[in-house]
């Protein structure tokens, strides 16, 4: 049955002022019910005060073949690391 | 330690209300690793316990209020099934998917109304529980009546099963408004509520909810009633059978 559901993936936000975090997918027959399913399958243990579901084929993804293209330019980049600056103690999740 | 003087009207609502999850729970339960898809598995287990920590809660509770040294789990394990107080409902067999789904709408859908008012309870152990469980129970009314919607309003083959479901159900809805001495005494005093006082909602909902699964409410069949006293279907021999067979087993074992 759950073959012929399409995939959804599933976002938790784990707290307030927290980005949404993919956590995984479920399988559903439409949106309401997969947000139920995560709800089930990913938030039974207090992890989250909000998600998101999105159907897994609206996700565009980058080519694993244009890897090098992609990716590897950013290699020796390391100017654009931000660790030249202090960050003040009260600064949390960064 | 019997700070609660023994009270048989507190002592009979609280078995009601935890032989109802209780059952109810333990039914849910039979669907682990036989569901339709692994997110509905564990959809019913989810709700399963819930109702299994409700069960703990309110039997917990009648062991105290019964002041005879029962604990919760003497109470779930260690009593035969003229015992139990649920009512029919809740002891039907899970059938198939569809059948699970009516049953818990039509029961979800009257916890919700009744724990909403056990909230004023003037029992404060009974209105705590049922101000932190109307929230889980509210969940298992919302998802199951998705269900309804969605079976009944799907293939015909679900619209098939859906509408059997229901059938099959439908003349165990009148106990659940039933009032009798205990729910009277209990209603009374204000530890309990009388469901009667909501019958309407109730059947607005189900109606409503029916509606947009583009199905007609079943025709009405003789209510069958008496589980609040103790009369069951043999369904529930079986089911207690398998709940109690481990504890009856071995005494005392703990894990």
């Amino acid at each position: 049955m759950s073959n012929d559901w399409p995939l959804w993936e599933v976002f938790v936000r784990a707290k307030g002022g927290m980005s949404h975090r993919h956590v995984g997918s479920v399988h559903a027959p439409d949106a309401e019910i997969a947000l139920r399913h995560a709800r089930d399958t990913y938030t039974r243990r207090m992890e989250g005060v909000s998600l998101w579901v999105v159907p897994s084929a609206s996700i565009i993804a980058s080519d694993p073949g244009d890897d090098a293209a992609m990716f590897d330019p950013a290699e020796d980049k390391i100017y654009r690391h931000p660790t030249f600056y202090d960050i003040p103690d009260d600064v949390k999740h960064i | 330690m019997a700070t609660i003087a023994r009270d048989e009207v507190l002592f009979e609502t609280l078995l009601r209300l935890g032989d109802d999850s209780l059952i109810l729970g333990q039914r849910l339960g039979e669907w682990c690793g036989h569901a339709p898809s692994v997110e509905v598995d564990l959809s019913l287990a989810n709700m399963g316990l819930d109702l299994i920590g409700q069960a703990t809660h309110f039997l917990g509770r009648a062991g105290e209020a019964e002041g005879r040294g029962r604990d919760g789990d003497a109470l779930a394990f260690h009593r035969d099934v003229l015992d139990f107080r649920n009512c029919w409902l809740v002891e039907q067999p899970n059938g198939d998917f569809a059948q699970t789904m009516a049953r818990q709408f039509l029961f979800s859908t009257w916890q919700e109304m009744l724990f909403g008012h056990l909230e004023g309870s003037s029992d404060d152990f009974i209105a705590s529980v049922a101000a932190k469980a109307v929230k889980e129970v509210r969940y298992h009314a919302e998802l199951s009546a998705e269900w309804v919607i969605r079976l009944g309003d799907g293939t015909e083959e679900s619209r098939r099963r859906m509408t059997d479901g229901l059938d099959w159900h439908w003349r165990f809805v009148p106990e659940l408004f039933e009032m009798d001495e205990v729910a009277m005494a209990a209603a009374e005093r204000g530890i309990g509520a009388d469901p009667r006082a909501f019958r309407e909602d109730y059947d607005r909902h189900i109606r409503s909810v029916l509606a947009e699964a583009t199905l007609e409410a079943p025709k009405d069949q003789r209510p069958i009633l008496g589980g609040r006293r103790g009369h069951h279907s043999e369904h529930l021999g079986h089911l207690i059978a398998v709940m109690q067979h481990l504890p009856r087993t071995y005494p005392d074992a703990t894990w």
